[in-house]
């Protein structure tokens, strides 16, 4: 008789209600998790002793939690390494490595698939093709992983956290890094994501599509390859996070486009080429951000409808604001530009002249880009001059006509 | 003191500024140890043709030396010559005391330096001012001193007495015959032909651009039959132009 | 001690006490200055120094050294009648320029930072791009203004030139690159810009900024070439050379004028 089979029957003569612990070790009595799996009953404990294991796509179809002891490794190749299809899987503290790129399928490392409630927690997944994979799952948190690429070329690089058609999850504390999106949700709604660092990816440090109702705070994207990008989604919130150091042609810290009723607060955006774009977006509230040492602070496009303003910080931006057309119907309010030229004379802590943000040599270069190269001429001063002393080209709607004086405005409810 | 035999030695110099031909083909030999009067009217190429001795001005052909030495650029052989212009001009901010430091500076440490002019012309007040603030003819004064504080092989003089007082005037004149005793040569440049009757040895007469006499001062008055430069030269005027 | 170095001694001895020097130090001074009380940080008021190192520095250096030339003739004058020659009397006069015009911006742009330094940081990177690149500009307008004043024996007109020059660099030039931009918007444009950049000192100059302050828009250029050109230390590298270039070759023609020079 095999230690397998009495292991399984051992097993199976478990009084109910109460759950086990299962060792799995190298040359142990279980070798593999898929073994440990076999023998496990709903509600057990899998430890995973320290050590390497190869073994083919683990299959987690029983709510259980898996454990590492000693950060084991579980070895990939040409195939996932583990999917939970159970609801309540509990993964902690095990090592992932080595999921080759596929044209075919979206391997990942940790895959959940139409599953509710499960926690991956602590773990490390480095050089797979996708990280953590969650299509159709829900109230799953994901919490303090560290997810490496292999930083290839984006076609042979996938996301490191991968959402589809899910709802409900909380993602925090995550560091991301060397893969083609560090956050990816399509069809992901009632999210919350918290705290995460997402770097250096390929493509975009967070790229949601479709995704309604999630929120975005504290989550810090640096130095991704195109910045951020949100798109087509309603309800959204991003507050406190920072975007920074997103740099070449027509790459953004934040992009966002045909977003609605969505709000951008309190986050801050520095040195990147450009550090918000907006465009097709409906009802957005942009407020109390930082905009600093950026090519171009905020972009509108003349498409936004009733986006609004408030009391953010412009400073140290090439330009601080431009757009595509004169007809731009964004409204600004009592934020601080450090190139406000005006003054305080009632002291109440907000300028006396109206402030129009949007220079004539920002839209000489929206039309012709190589124009760039006269900035800070002399020039190109007089230009500026010349316009607001007598508007032709600016769009007269973007002003701000009570700019702050100092930075956070004067005043409650910041 | 290894004087050459001539002090300047000049052939075929021309000089033209613009349209005006200055000098016209100069060929020159300036005997060594002597004061030699350079006489002329006016525009006759006076000016130019000690500046050309000093550098100042590049002749356009001909060849030039001066105590031997080719003026090609090279500046070395002006530490034995002494130059003092027509109107000496001064920066403005220095002091008297000030520029006669930065000329030793420039000269280096010479053996010796002869300042007797400087209490000859009583100078010594005066040095703590700024040169813009003296007259023309403290100036003066101060231009002779520096041009002979290095004992000098060679003078170079343009109406060296021309601001000076009577009593300056005077010693300036002993000065140069002393300073002639001690070996020196002497080019000295002037207008007024009585002065320089009693001091030249020998005068070189400028017209035109061209050398029209050059010997000693009894010879140019056996040429002319006058006993007196003024009219000597007057006669040597007159010929010239007809 | 060469003569080069002697002279130069002499022309900054007369020079400290030129009354136009000393406003120039001044101006500097108090505009620096106020603009910390005007409530600025360090980083602030660099971002403002910005303009006046661009507009001030070539004028000045411009105006003063055609001037100041054209005033040292009788020292020229007199030097030259002393066993001076004419390279080292040239250098020395250029030195004797330019070093004080440098220490001027030195002194009058980094004393306020320096007497600031409790209550904001010295931004010590970006200060030295932007007084290096005063300093380098110094060098180059001064010795254009050489060339203007060794070409013009007249000082009205060399003066008058030197004004003409500081406006086209200053303004002109840009508005014809400007006009170049958008007339030819459909041409690929890359090449001709940096090379009309280049043939600007005064733009050169901003450039050499720029890579310093606007880097972050600059990477938004698309063309490759503007991308190896801006992103890159080959930027800061030829710019540098380029700058250096306006500094000797004017140099080196007014040298050649000043040895053929009759005074």
């Amino acid at each position: 008789m095999s230690p397998w089979l009495l292991v399984a029957l051992w097993s199976l003569q478990a009084p109910a209600g109460t759950s086990r612990t299962l060792h799995v070790s190298p040359g142990g009595p279980l070798p593999t998790l898929t073994a440990a799996l076999e023998a496990a009953a709903a509600g057990d404990t899998i430890v995973v002793r320290s050590g390497v294991y190869q073994e083919p796509e683990i299959v987690v179809r029983k709510r259980v939690t898996i454990l590492g002891e000693g950060a084991p490794v579980l070895r990939g190749g040409d195939h996932q390494i583990l999917r939970i299809v159970a609801d309540s899987v509990t993964l902690r503290g095990l090592v992932f490595r080595d999921v080759s790129p596929s044209a075919v399928d979206d391997r990942a490392a940790i895959r959940v698939e139409g599953a509710r409630g499960c926690r991956i927690e602590d773990n490390t997944v480095v050089n797979s093709y996708f990280g953590i994979y969650l299509a159709k799952a829900a109230g799953c948190a994901i919490l303090g992983n560290r997810i490496t690429g292999p930083a290839t070329t984006e076609s042979l690089t996938g996301n490191a956290i991968h959402s589809w058609s899910s709802e409900d999850l909380v993602i925090e504390g995550n560091v991301l890094r060397g893969h083609r999106d560090g956050l990816y949700f399509e069809f992901t709604t009632d999210t919350k994501v918290r705290d995460n660092v997402s770097t250096a990816n390929l493509r975009y440090g967070i790229h949601f599509m479709f995704s309604h109702g999630c929120s975005y705070t504290g989550n810090r994207f640096i130095a991704n390859r195109a910045g951020s990008a949100v798109m087509y989604s309603r309800g959204v919130v991003m507050e406190g996070n920072r975007f920074l150091e997103s740099r070449g042609a027509s790459i953004y810290g934040l992009l966002g486009k045909d977003l609605v009723d969505s709000r951008i607060t309190g986050n801050l955006f520095a040195s990147n080429t450009g550090g918000l774009y907006l465009e097709g977006v409906i009802r957005v509230e942009v407020r109390g951000n930082e905009f600093m040492s950026n090519g171009w602070g905020a972009v509108v496009m003349a498409d936004a409808e009733g986006t609004r303003f408030e009391r953010n910080r412009f400073q140290e931006n090439s330009f601080d604001v431009s757009t595509n057309g004169a007809n731009a119907t964004t409204r600004f309010a009592e934020n601080y530009w450090d190139r406000y030229p005006g003054y305080d004379l009632d002291g109440d802590g907000y300028g006396d002249v109206p402030f129009a943000p949007v220079r004539l040599f920002a839209f000489i270069v929206q039309q012709h880009d190589p124009a760039l190269i006269l900035q800070r001429s002399f020039f190109v001063s007089l230009l500026d001059a010349a316009e607001r002393v007598a508007p032709i080209l600016t769009p007269r709607m973007m002003e701000d006509a009570r700019p702050s004086m100092a930075w956070p405005a004067p005043g409650i409810g910041q | 003191m290894s004087a050459p035999r001539s002090v300047v030695e000049a052939s075929g110099i021309t000089k033209r500024f613009g349209k005006l031909d200055v000098l016209r083909g100069i060929d020159l030999s300036v005997p060594s140890g002597r004061i030699t009067g350079l006489v002329g009217p006016n525009a006759a190429g006076k000016t130019t043709l000690i500046k050309s001795l000093l550098g100042l001005v590049r002749p356009d052909a001909g060849r030039l030396e001066v105590l031997g030495q080719p003026v090609n650029g090279d500046e070395r052989y002006r530490h034995a010559i002494g130059y003092m212009p027509q109107a000496a001009r001064f920066p403005e901010n220095l002091t008297g005391v000030e520029l006669l430091d930065m000329v030793r500076d420039l000269r280096g440490t010479p053996p010796s330096e002869d300042s007797e002019l400087l209490d000859t012309f009583g100078l010594a007040p005066e040095l703590a001012k700024p040169v813009r603030t003296l007259s023309g003819g403290t100036r003066q004064k101060l231009s002779a001193v520096v041009a002979f504080l290095f004992q000098p092989d060679l003078l170079i003089l343009d109406e060296p007495t021309a601001g000076l007082d009577p009593v300056a005037s005077g010693a300036f004149k002993e000065k140069l015959l002393a300073t002639r005793e001690r070996g020196a040569s002497i080019l000295l440049a002037s207008h007024t032909l009585a002065e320089l009757e009693e001091v030249a040895d020998d005068i070189i007469f400028l017209l035109e651009g061209r050398v029209r006499f050059h010997g000693p001062v009894a010879r140019l008055m056996s040429l002319t039959g006058f006993a007196r430069l003024e009219k000597a030269v007057a006669a040597l005027m007159r010929q010239g132009i007809s | 001690m060469s003569n080069a170095v002697k002279v130069l001694r002499y022309q900054l001895r007369d020079i400290v006490r030129n009354r136009w020097m000393l406003a120039y130090g001044l101006v500097l001074l108090a505009l620096t200055e106020g603009l910390f009380r005007l409530g600025g940080d360090g980083g602030r008021v660099i971002l403002s120094l910005l303009n006046v190192v661009l507009i001030l520095v070539p004028l000045v250096a411009l105006t003063f050294g055609t001037l100041y030339l054209y005033n040292a003739r009788e020292f020229i004058e007199l030097l030259l009648t002393q066993p001076v020659g004419r390279g080292a009397m040239f250098a020395g006069l250029w030195g004797g320029l330019a070093l004080p015009l440098c220490l001027i911006l030195l002194g009058g742009i980094g004393l306020p930072f320096l007497l600031h330094v409790a209550a904001s940081p010295i931004p010590t990177r970006s200060l030295v791009v932007l007084l290096g690149t005063g300093c380098l500009l110094t060098a180059a307008f001064t010795a254009i203004a050489f060339l203007i004043a060794l070409r013009f024996e007249d000082r009205a007109r060399g003066f008058g030139s030197a004004l003409v020059v500081w406006l086209i660099c200053a303004v002109v030039y840009d508005g014809m690159v400007l006009l170049v931009v958008t007339t030819f918007r459909d041409y690929p444009l890359e090449t001709p810009l940096l090379t009309l950049i280049l043939l600007n000192p005064l733009d050169l100059g901003r450039v050499l900024l720029l890579l310093d302050f606007d880097v972050a828009a600059l990477m938004g250029y698309t063309g490759a070439v503007f991308k190896r050109f801006l992103g890159t230390s080959l930027g800061i590298g030829v710019g540098l050379a380029a700058l250096s270039a306006w500094t000797i070759v004017p140099l080196w023609f007014g040298l050649r004028r000043f040895r053929r020079r009759d005074f």
